[in-house]
């Protein structure tokens, strides 16, 4: 018998518009002590599946039938006081969030004692106790003395490591992990994944881990569910799937990931569309309107959940791979529609130097008291330099915390550099001011991270876009809305669209707003700061399409900025890596990539998840240990050094210089560099990269 | 066609357009107002007492600017539905006249003080620095007056028209409405969209009267609701105080007071029970309106 059987499971919250059916007939079985990862799209019902099974439900929601039943125990139809029993004793539950999961007025040490006092009759302190033992177990240093500090002690990674610690307080035998390491840089990511794991195997729990990244799941899982609108779609052991996806959703899923294009530079596979509203489901295969190979049937009979062999079955008729006639009557054979444009993606025409940045440097001032006493200084930035030539693309990578935003912001004029300087087109930026000033802000345009936060909520998109024009006092009023409509057809949005506010737009139609407002002023130049990094993967490729469709289209110059690896190498020329406000290597795409030269570099590369479960599971014990340390005391040296396999004495003492290794432009700031380093002996006069 | 427009081709298809027209803020706000039925009782009650006070003494017609002892202090009955106070005038019209007065004042107290407030708010907030907390000790200071008693040495030296205990009220109440201004400014201003107005080249004060004080506007037209039944209640204890407006001109705080001489001579209820319920349904109806307003405002709310 199953530890977790799931039947039928229909969820449903009641909201003024209706009732969304938020979870509609999904059945999953969870055995003792293995993994089951489910992934889809945001509001696709995965993480209300698993609220559902903690019975956390939203304001309105409530079970509307089927059968939860945990080691036999049915659970739907529980009192709430027996339903509590059963939280956090027998199912403890991991959020996406740790900094907001943990109370910031207690110590973590008392919020782990307090799952184990409602569970178990001991005393306070063999509760305490148990808190310093689980503590320990999940690898947080010198657990007992920091059982006595608050949450906003502890870093991102290491919350993450007390919420797990007090979901395991009370031994649960089924871990429901939410996107747990959603919020996580790559390189603490893989740490947070390996700990699961290995405890997953120590305890002889289950886990469910739920996430919308292919890659997490790959090497972690040993069955997959694909979740589509409220809807198990396809479901089978993890390299089974990895192998052979037989749904079209699951294909188009693994097809829109940067990585499988990454070489090619291919057009990245998107899903048109967005999920169906779950308030009124379609009656047909809920798929069928975003699906390439959908006919008449599927959109009027619904597909049950079926296949070959009971181990791998899926919702859908003419399944991925088979060979077989659609019913709509001409002899089209369901095989994959040719993905990708016939013109890959060719080396762009790479013009001189559009910006060149100059040893930046950006401190802030740490401040204490009432009289602003000045204690001492974060920094952010030290001494960085890079130029960036007319149509090409530069990626700046790194774990947040490394000064790749704040680098962003200044080029910008978002913040000011403590010293330094950016040329733009030859002319010092912070040289001039006022009405200069102003009408040179038109060539750098900043493309945010969060579209959503970056329009305002209280404006129509046609007014958000005719902002910068008014702002610069360009055009008529009637060409400002012509020009507004030119470029919202431009991003792929109908231009009828200008009477919606933001919060009408999806997420990814919103990030299009975003970068049309950036274009409005034809820059020369955009920065680009994680603008994909909230999407999911499908509609992640929508926009990196759109980005580098209009690239070409346009001329234009990116920094495109974003911790992850895959989604810079598939969108740059070069690739700037940094870490704790140093470029400590730079290189054009391949190269860094395929033959880093500095040891951060190779371990932020194998900590990247892909979505390959082989290649997943052959790299257990790679990546980078350890934390980001503060900024406000960098280590001397080599910044990296406190983390690095490879550090010597020298690296404490003598800071290394950025060098060409491998080949002539490729630059890497590491005393032991991975590659040979070149000698230089006469620099290369056309290739200046820094 | 462009793979771009192809997928806003398919949204099309996929039923993504809208069902409904894009509505306004206020239309979305209205939904999420109307849903409140304190405030709708409210709201229902306001829209009563201004018909009352503004379209009422055309109907029932009543002299307010001669006294009449023929009439002192007769009981309600046919002629006088309320009866008359100790000065002769129609109680029910009195509580009309006294009315308009009151609202008045209320109303155009809480205009200036919120104008002013919200002003002064934003720009200290979105100044920062120096310039701010300059700024708000000024208003430190404003808020640790007594702001009553020297209500009431004003009141004493300037002969209380209705024009000056507006803005005798209204110089006390704004200070409150800028420190709360200034605090939401703090939040909104490291807004991304307030900061990408930096990035096209605009100007500080464009962020703050396009993207501020819109964004505030919630918190404004709550504390704005708010102004209006304090200032109704300042207007009543200053007219308690025989402060307030001077006769003919009446309000209700000042009818209230008048009453107080003959509560304990005999049943003269109607002279003590009308203003009195009429002020506090008042004030509990703006009070409600605020409330109803401030979850309408929020736009997390809407989107449900």
């Amino acid at each position: 018998m199953a530890l977790l059987e799931i039947t039928d499971l229909r969820t449903e919250i009641q909201l003024r518009s209706g009732v969304v059916h938020a979870v509609d007939g999904v059945t999953l079985q969870v055995e003792e002590g293995e993994t089951l990862g489910v992934v889809g799209e945001s509001g696709c019902g995965k993480t209300m599946t698993a609220l559902t099974i903690m019975q956390l439900l939203p304001n309105g929601g409530r079970i509307a039938g089927g059968s939860i039943k945990l080691g036999g125990r049915e659970l739907t139809g529980l009192k709430p006081e027996e339903m509590r029993k059963i939280r956090g004793d027998d199912i403890g539950m991991i959020f996406q969030d740790p900094l907001s999961s943990l109370n910031p007025t207690h110590t973590v040490g008392a919020q782990i004692a307090e799952a184990v006092l409602l569970h178990r009759d001991v005393t306070k302190q063999e509760a305490l106790d148990r808190a310093v033992e689980v503590l320990d177990l999940v690898g947080l240093p010198r657990a007992k003395e920091r059982v006595e500090e608050y949450p906003h002690q502890f870093s991102g990674g290491m919350r993450q490591r007390v919420m797990i610690a007090m979901a395991l307080a009370c031994e649960p035998k089924l871990l429901i992990a939410d996107e747990p390491t959603t919020a996580l840089d790559v390189t603490i990511q893989k740490q947070i994944l390996e700990l699961i794991d290995d405890l997953r195997r120590r305890l002889g729990m289950a886990v469910i881990m739920v996430t919308h990244d292919l890659g997490v799941i790959a090497g972690r899982a040993d069955r997959v569910a694909v979740m589509y609108a409220g809807k198990v779609v396809e479901t089978t052991d993890t390299s089974a799937l990895y192998a052979n996806p037989r749904h079209p959703y699951t294909e188009a899923l693994f097809q829109a990931l940067p990585e499988k294009s990454a070489e090619t530079r291919e057009r990245l596979y998107s899903i048109p569309g967005a999920p169906p509203d779950l308030v009124n489901p379609p009656k047909g295969c809920r798929f069928a309107a975003r699906c390439r190979y959908a006919n008449d049937k599927c959109r009027a009979e619904a597909p049950e959940l079926s296949g070959e062999t009971t181990a791998h079955v899926y919702r859908c008729f003419y399944p991925v791979g088979a060979k077989e006639k659609t019913v709509a009557g001409h002899l089209t054979v369901v095989e994959p529609v040719a993905v990708t444009d016939e013109e890959v993606i060719d080396e762009q025409v790479v013009g001189g130097v559009v910006l060149a940045a100059k040893d930046l440097v950006k401190e802030f001032p740490v401040t204490k008291g009432m009289m602003q006493r000045k204690v001492g200084t974060v920094s952010a930035v030290a001494g960085v330099s890079f130029d960036i030539r007319k149509g090409e693309t530069l990626g700046l990578v790194g774990e947040s915390g490394c000064g790749k935003t704040t680098i962003g912001r200044m080029l910008v004029g978002l913040e000011k550099p403590t010293s330094g300087e950016v040329r733009f087109g030859g002319k010092d930026l912070a040289k001039s001011s006022g009405r200069e000033y102003r009408r040179e802000r038109r060539d750098i345009q900043y493309m945010f991270q969060d579209s959503y936060a970056s329009l305002d909520p209280r404006m129509r998109a046609g007014s958000i876009l005719r902002e910068p024009l008014i702002v610069q006092g360009i055009g008529s009023r009637r060409d400002q809305h012509a020009k507004v409509e030119e470029m919202l057809r431009k991003v792929g949005l109908p231009a009828s669209w200008t009477e919606r506010y933001p919060h009408e737009f999806s997420g990814g139609q919103r990030q299009r707003l975003g970068f049309a407002r950036a274009l409005l002023l034809n820059p020369q130049l955009i920065v680009a700061d994680e603008p994909v990094s909230a999407l999911d993967v499908s509609v992640q490729a929508q926009v990196l399409n759109m980005m580098r469709d209009l690239q070409r289209e346009m001329g234009l110059t990116y920094l495109f900025i974003s911790h992850d690896l895959s989604v810079v190498r598939y969108l740059s020329n070069h690739i700037g890596v940094m870490y704790l406000g140093k470029l400590v290597e730079i290189g054009s795409a391949d190269e860094v990539y395929l033959r880093p030269a500095h040891p951060y570099t190779k371990g932020l590369i194998e900590s990247a998840p892909t979505a390959d479960p082989a290649a997943e599971r052959a790299k257990v014990h790679e990546g980078i240990t350890g934390e980001l340390p503060s900024a406000l005391h960098p280590p001397t040296g080599c910044r990296f050094r406190t983390r690095c396999p490879l550090a010597q004495e020298i690296c404490s003492t003598v800071e290394p210089e950025l060098k060409p290794h491998g080949v002539a432009n490729h630059l890497a700031a590491c005393h032991f560099a991975l590659q040979p380093p070149v000698e230089a002996t006469a620099p290369p006069a056309t290739e200046q990269v820094p | 066609m462009s793979e771009a427009q192809a997928i806003a081709a398919t949204d099309a298809e996929l039923g993504l357009e809208l069902a409904t027209k894009p509505r306004s803020m206020f239309a979305r706000a209205w939904e999420v107002f109307a849903e409140n039925k304190l405030a709708l009782i409210g709201l229902g009650f306001i829209v009563f007492i201004l018909l009352f006070c503004f379209v009422g003494p055309h109907i029932y017609v009543t002299n307010q600017t001669n006294t009449n002892l023929d009439t002192y202090l007769c009981t309600p009955s046919g002629s006088h539905l309320l009866g008359c106070d100790d000065l002769g005038y129609d109680e029910l019209g009195r509580l009309m006249v006294g009315g308009q007065t009151s609202l008045e004042v209320g109303l155009a107290a809480a205009v200036v003080s919120v104008l002013v407030g919200t002003l002064y708010g934003a720009i200290s907030g979105f100044a920062g620095g120096i310039v701010d907390a300059l700024m708000m000790r000024i208003v430190d200071a404003g808020l640790s007056l007594p702001s009553l008693m020297i209500i009431i040495i004003l009141s004493v030296i300037f002969h209380p028209t209705p024009t000056v205990i507006i803005f005798i009220i209204a110089v006390f109440y704004w200070f409150g409405v800028a420190r709360l201004v200034r605090g939401e400014t703090l939040a909104l201003r490291t807004r991304e969209y307030v900061q990408a107005v930096k990035v096209v080249g605009g100007r500080p004060l464009r962020s703050v009267l396009k993207h501020i004080v819109p964004n505030a506007i919630g918190t404004i037209i709550v504390q704005a609701t708010f102004a209006v039944a304090d200032a109704i209640l300042t207007l009543s204890v200053l007219g308690f105080l025989t402060l307030g407006v001077a006769p003919p001109n009446t309000d209700w705080g000042s009818m209230l007071s008048q009453a107080l001489n003959y509560i304990q001579g005999g049943n003269y209820w109607w002279l003590i029970y009308p203003p009195g319920v009429l002020i506090i349904l008042t004030c509990i109806s703006f009070n409600f309106i605020g409330d109803a307003l401030r979850d309408a405002f929020e736009t997390r709310l809407q989107r449900r």
